[in-house]
């Protein structure tokens, strides 16, 4: 179905037939035509065949299995599902974002340290103070009063933004516990560049590759007061968990130990790590285990993924905890509607990212009103992540929106109810061809205390299922390599550039010395 | 054993090294643009001809600013004598000359690789991958099966001999391509993985890639296989093994004592000296790999010579 878009000698046709539905569509606008930042791509896409598309699938699919880059679904392993069309973001709106997600990481930091501290939010009204304290992430009494280095509790935040039917950019939720997916994010771009390499050359890609050690750089950072070269590991909950692969892979790509809980001991508020040449103190504790599992002294006491007396040793400054414990109450969902105030009172900025439309449904009016539009709000369990529990009311079963009727009824402070978002759609190649298909996007954001610095890109992820809304892997989601295009004519430093503290001469080199010319030999032995 | 078998296992071992490191660092370079074209083609074309120490090929046949037409100058034209397939063909030539030499699942592995190579070739940028990743793989069977299926003999020693100064020569050029620049971190990255060492580096030090530590690393390190230090103890050791002769004083065998030298000389550096004279270190590195191959060749596969020296 041609239409008025970029003419190219194209042999392939797979996206002739591409029909976006009701939603911004990434690539191309309402009349059909490509984007600017896509035409690229698309041309480029435009040369393939469905057989050379097959061929590259079988590639990647062979590429990740063979890696061991999988995600357990319903306790099967499978690879991670990339999708081979990337997304682009241009670099002035990749800006826009960057500066809205740093604003919101250092907001949500400082309101963390307020409601653990003085309180002042909630003294000035900005944020009701019952709803602070009835959060099932609030843990006061393990967190109030310790000061963690540099002030830092959020060091990795991942800020899930997605762009509604205007084509305008919004968060849909924070996630400042233990984020996960940079793994994919980094992963996803090798994969990519071994699959599609011809794809990079006509794009200016800003890299993602060197997350791993701008990490490393935070958490040492991060590192209690006074140690100089700190030995930072990384605790897993183990080889059952979802995110293992991320786990292994960040410890690898850091260079640091990964250890789960059983290899820690604390005594004297010092935690060790046990190692063939005894017991090794540990600084910095990157955990990917959730605060409820982390020391069974202070949260649940039958946790074995954890370290007992680990809190205390951060209460003591003997170990920085990252991220820190008790964020919870900053990215509950009930806290969501909150955020943009919360930027204005702590900032004094205007919050550059809007936030979508939120219910609070403890308020009597508001739960009527809301509860009478029930099957045209999505509602969503304020404490869940994951995409757990939410209810998508335009496309639930009766007894669906029912059961949710009575949850709120029950107990409103533990749900929120949203207008729907018709998240935007890009070109994704499954089994029928290349379809709409809705999509998000996760930046990761690394706090050191003084800078917040955001991926470019990060991970784009893409409900396959047709017409399906709910992006996160475990419910059958798939993502797409992320690229933010270098700004025109910027030429970044490559590293290897004159800031030269000392260099030294070049030496001459010979060529390759080779063997002994064999072929008269050769010649001789016939 | 033959002077000639010794010489042929030798040059196996060599070329078997170089087709797995001339794969590693094309992929390294190829790819490092592909994930970071902002830094320019042009640099890193560059870059990837300096790290192959192929300048001089390179300007004659001026594929200098294409990386997928320079990755495939270097796979297999037949004008670059260092080229992954002559590596590879190079390989199966020595090996076909000392077939009864080896073991039998050694020769197989290495006949296989050289019959399916032209089978896994291809132009793209996306089929060159695939290729230089199969030869890698491919070298490391051959080089598996012959520490693990040969009795570690002589003739497992000259394999052995051939495999460490080819490692010495290579890891000593990379560290040439990175003299004249910044002590930054991105150049050193790379310049890591081409040796296949940036986890291991990243391991040891606990930390990001400082220019002085990766070269430290590189150069001195005792547990890494492809640092300079470890290669020539290698190398060392099976020199000693070759011509156990007693010597109440010195090395009498002109090999040994080069390759002995060598290993002393950077033993007992300090690195901050190393640092501050890297240039004279590793243009003395360099020779000592050349004066090395020569007194080998000399004490070992030159027939005449050897016998009058041990008459």
């Amino acid at each position: 179905m041609p239409r008025g878009r970029v003419n190219v000698d194209a042999v392939g046709d797979l996206l002739d037939a591409y029909e976006p539905i009701d939603a911004w569509d990434e690539m191309f606008d309402a009349h059909g035509d490509t984007r600017h930042d896509y035409r690229a791509l698309y041309e480029h896409v435009q040369t393939l065949s469905k057989q050379d598309f097959d061929e590259r699938c079988a590639t990647r699919d062979r590429v990740f299995r063979d890696q061991g880059i999988t995600f357990a679904h319903s306790g099967e392993e499978r690879p991670f599902p990339l999708d081979l069309v990337p997304r682009v973001i241009s670099a002035s709106e990749w800006s826009m974002i960057e500066k809205g997600v740093s604003q919101r990481v250092r907001a949500l930091e400082r309101f963390l340290d307020d409601v653990y501290g003085p309180g002042e939010i909630m003294r000035a009204r900005v944020i009701p103070r019952r709803l602070v304290v009835t959060s099932s992430h609030f843990h006061r009494a393990a967190v109030g009063g310790i000061a963690p280095p540099r002030g830092v509790r959020v060091h990795v935040a991942g800020i899930d933004l997605v762009r509604d039917g205007d084509g305008k950019i919004c968060v849909l939720e924070d996630n400042i516990r233990i984020p996960s997916g940079i793994s994919y994010v980094v992963e996803n771009r090798r994969a990519m560049t071994h699959v599609f390499p011809e794809l990079f050359a006509a794009h200016r890609v800003q890299p993602v590759s060197d997350y791993p050690s701008r990490l490393l750089q935070t958490l040492t950072a991060a590192a209690p007061r006074g140690v100089d070269d700190p030995r930072v590991v990384l605790l897993t909950p183990g080889v059952h968990n979802a995110a293992y692969f991320e786990h292994s892979f960040l410890a690898r790509q850091m260079g640091i130990e990964l250890v789960e809980g059983r290899d820690l001991v604390c005594r004297d508020n010092v935690v060790y790590m046990l190692t063939t040449g005894g017991e090794e103190r540990v600084d910095v504790v990157y955990r990917r285990v959730d605060d409820e599992f982390l020391d069974p002294l202070h949260f649940l006491p039958t946790s074995m993924l954890g370290c007992a007396g680990i809190v205390n040793a951060a209460r003591a400054g003997n170990v920085t905890i990252a991220n820190f414990l008790g964020n919870g109450v900053a990215d509950d969902k009930a806290v969501y509607p909150y955020v943009p105030a919360m930027i204005e009172f702590y900032l004094g900025e205007r919050p550059i990212l809007s936030n979508v439309e939120t219910y609070m449904l403890e308020d009597d009016d508001v739960r009527g009103w809301a509860l009478d539009r029930l099957d045209q709000l999505v509602w969503k369990p304020a404490d869940g992540s994951g995409g757990k529990g939410i209810v998508i009311g335009p496309r639930a079963e009766p007894e669906a929106l029912e059961a949710v009727r009575a949850a709120v009824e029950a107990e409103p402070r533990s749900w929120i109810a949203q207008v729907p978002v018709a998240l935007s759609t890009a070109p994704t190649y499954v089994s029928t061809g290349m379809q709409p298909r809705h999509l998000d996007l996760r930046p990761f954001a690394l706090n050191d205390g003084e800078n917040v610095w955001v991926v470019p890109g990060g991970l784009t992820r893409v409900a396959l299922n047709e017409g399906s809304l709910v992006v996160n892997s475990s419910q059958g989601g798939g993502s797409k390599d992320t690229w933010v295009l270098a700004p025109a004519g910027a030429e970044v430093e490559d590293g290897i550039t004159d800031d030269a503290d000392r260099g030294c001469e070049p030496l001459a080199r010979q060529p390759f010395d080779s063997a002994p010319d064999a072929s008269e030999q050769a010649a001789q032995q016939q | 054993m033959l002077s000639r078998i010794a010489e042929s296992l030798y040059w196996l071992g060599r070329y078997t090294e170089r087709a797995e490191a001339t794969a590693r660092i094309l992929d390294v370079y190829s790819h490092a643009l592909l994930e970071d074209r902002v830094g320019g083609e042009e640099s890193a074309c560059r870059r990837l001809v300096e790290a192959m120490g192929a300048a001089d090929a390179a300007a004659a046949v001026e594929v200098d600013t294409n990386i997928e037409a320079l990755v495939g100058f270097f796979v297999d034209d037949p004008r670059f004598p260092g080229s992954v397939v002559c590596s590879v063909h190079a390989t199966w030539e020595n090996a076909r000359g000392a077939r009864e030499a080896m073991s039998s699942e050694m020769w197989e592995s290495i006949n296989a690789t050289h019959r399916t190579l032209d089978g896994n070739r291809g132009r793209s940028m996306y089929a060159q991958h695939g290729f230089l990743g199969w030869v890698r793989d491919r070298a490391a069977i051959v080089s598996g099966l012959a520490d693990a299926t040969m009795s570690h003999d002589d003739t497992w020693r000259f394999i052995v001999l051939g495999r460490s100064l080819e490692r010495v020569d290579l890891t000593v050029r990379l560290l040439s391509t990175r003299l004249g620049e910044a002590w930054g971190s991105a150049g050193w990255v790379a310049t890591l993985r081409c040796c296949a060492a940036y986890e291991s580096y990243l391991r040891t030090y606990r930390r990001g890639v400082e220019g002085s530590k990766a070269l430290e690393f590189l150069l001195l390190d005792r547990l890494f296989p492809r640092s300079v230090f470890h290669a020539l103890v290698a190398a060392e050791t099976v020199l000693i093994d070759l011509d156990p002769a007693s010597d109440r004083n010195g090395a009498a065998s002109e090999p040994r004592r080069v390759v002995g030298r060598a290993c002393a000389d950077l033993e007992f550096v300090r690195v901050a000296e190393l640092e501050r004279s890297l240039p004279e270190h590793l243009a003395r590195l360099e020779r000592a790999g050349t004066t090395a191959h020569d007194a080998i060749a000399k004490r070992f596969f030159n027939n005449a010579v050897a016998i009058r020296w041990s008459a």
